[in-house]
C-alpha cells in the first residue's frame, strides 16, 4: 500500500494520527534530551540515532516519504556512524566519565537561559502566527517524481553544485585527517 | 483537537533549544556538533510541515523538500570536515575539548 493511501486512512480517523504524531514527538524530545544531558558520550551518540528514527518518523507523517528514507539512509547510516567514529576515535578508552560534561555551572545557567528563551519565544511565535495554512485535498502517491522534476530543471545549478560541494567536502576531509608522519 | 501545522512546528522549536543549549554550554567538541545536527534537523522539520501544511494549488508544496534536501547534503559535508578536524587536534592536543583548545598550531 502506498504511504499516500494510508496517510489518507489515517487522516480520516484523527484519532490514531494524533495518537502517532505524540508519541513520535515524545521519542523526539525525549532522545533529544537524553542526547545533550547524558553524562557519556557514547549515551548520547545512541540517543541520537533514536531522534533521528522519530524525526523520520515525523516526516513520514508529513507525507515527505522520499525525505524520510533519506534521513535514515544519511543521517542515521552516514552522519551517525561518524560521529560514532569520532567519539571512539578522540577518546582514551580509559578514561571512564569519557567527560562531556559542562565547563561550569554559570555557563551551564547561562546556556539554559537562552535556549529556555529561544524555544518558549519560537513557540510562541509558531503558536500565534497566522500561517495562511491550505489544506491538501488529497495526497500525491509519491513525492518522488515531483522531487526529481524540480532538481533536474529549476534547481540544476544548485544541485550541481551540491554535488561538487560534497566530493571537495570529503576529499578534504580526507586530506585533513590523514596521519602525518 | 487537529494535528496541524503549529504542532510540528512546536516540536521543531523545542528540538531547536536543545540545540542551542548542547552548543552553548557542552564541552566536548563532538557534543557541539550533536548540537548543530539537532538544530539542521529542527529546521528540516520546518521545511516539511510548511510543505505539507501550506499547499500550492491543492498540492504539497515541493519546492520545501528540495530544500530538505539541500541541507541534509550540507549535513554531510560539515559533520565529514569536522570530524576530520576534530582527530587532528585529537592528535595534536589528546583531548577536544572546545575551552581548552586555543591555538591553531602547537
Amino acid at each position: 500500500m502506498a504511504l499516500s493511501e494510508l496517510l489518507n486512512n489515517l487522516q480520516n480517523s484523527i484519532d490514531f494520527y494524533a495518537i502517532v504524531f505524540y508519541i513520535l514527538a515524545a521519542l523526539v524530545v525525549g532522545a533529544g534530551l537524553i542526547t545533550i544531558l547524558s553524562r557519556k558520550l557514547m549515551h548520547s551518540a545512541v540517543a541520537l540515532l533514536f531522534a533521528f528514527f522519530g524525526v523520520a518518523g515525523l516526516y513520514a507523517l508529513l507525507a515527505a516519504d522520499f525525505i524520510a528514507v533519506t534521513q535514515i539512509m544519511v543521517y542515521i547510516g552516514g552522519i551517525l556512524t561518524l560521529i560514532i567514529f569520532g567519539v571512539m576515535l578522540t577518546s582514551k578508552i580509559n578514561n571512564v566519565k569519557m567527560t562531556a560534561l559542562s565547563i561550569d555551572s554559570t555557563t551551564t545557567a547561562i546556556g539554559a537561559i537562552i535556549s529556555v528563551i529561544c524555544g518558549v519565544g519560537l513557540s510562541v511565535l509558531y503558536i500565534f502566527t497566522d500561517w495562511n495554512e491550505k489544506p491538501i485535498d488529497t495526497l500525491p502517491v509519491t513525492t518522488l517524481q515531483d522531487i526529481g522534476n524540480l532538481l533536474f530543471t529549476n534547481y540544476l545549478i544548485g544541485f550541481i553544485a551540491a554535488a561538487i560541494l560534497l566530493l571537495v567536502a570529503f576529499i578534504g576531509a580526507a586530506l585533513i585527517a590523514r596521519r602525518k608522519n | 483537537m487537529e494535528i496541524g501545522l503549529t504542532h510540528f512546528l512546536v516540536v521543531s522549536a523545542i528540538l531547536f533549544a536543545f540545540g542551542i543549549f548542547a552548543v552553548l554550554t557542552r564541552k566536548n567538541a563532538i557534543l557541539v556538533l550533536m548540537g548543530l545536527e539537532l538544530i539542521l534537523n529542527s529546521a528540516n522539520i520546518n521545511f516539511i510541515a510548511f510543505s505539507r501544511f501550506c499547499a500550492s494549488y491543492g498540492n504539497i508544496n515541493i519546492e520545501g523538500h528540495v530544500a530538505t534536501i539541500f541541507v541534509i547534503v550540507l549535513a554531510a559535508a560539515e559533520v565529514a570536515v569536522a570530524l576530520a578536524i576534530f582527530l587532528n587536534i585529537y592528535q595534536n592536543f589528546k583531548h577536544v575539548e572546545v575551552e581548552e583548545i586555543k591555538d591553531l598550531k602547537e
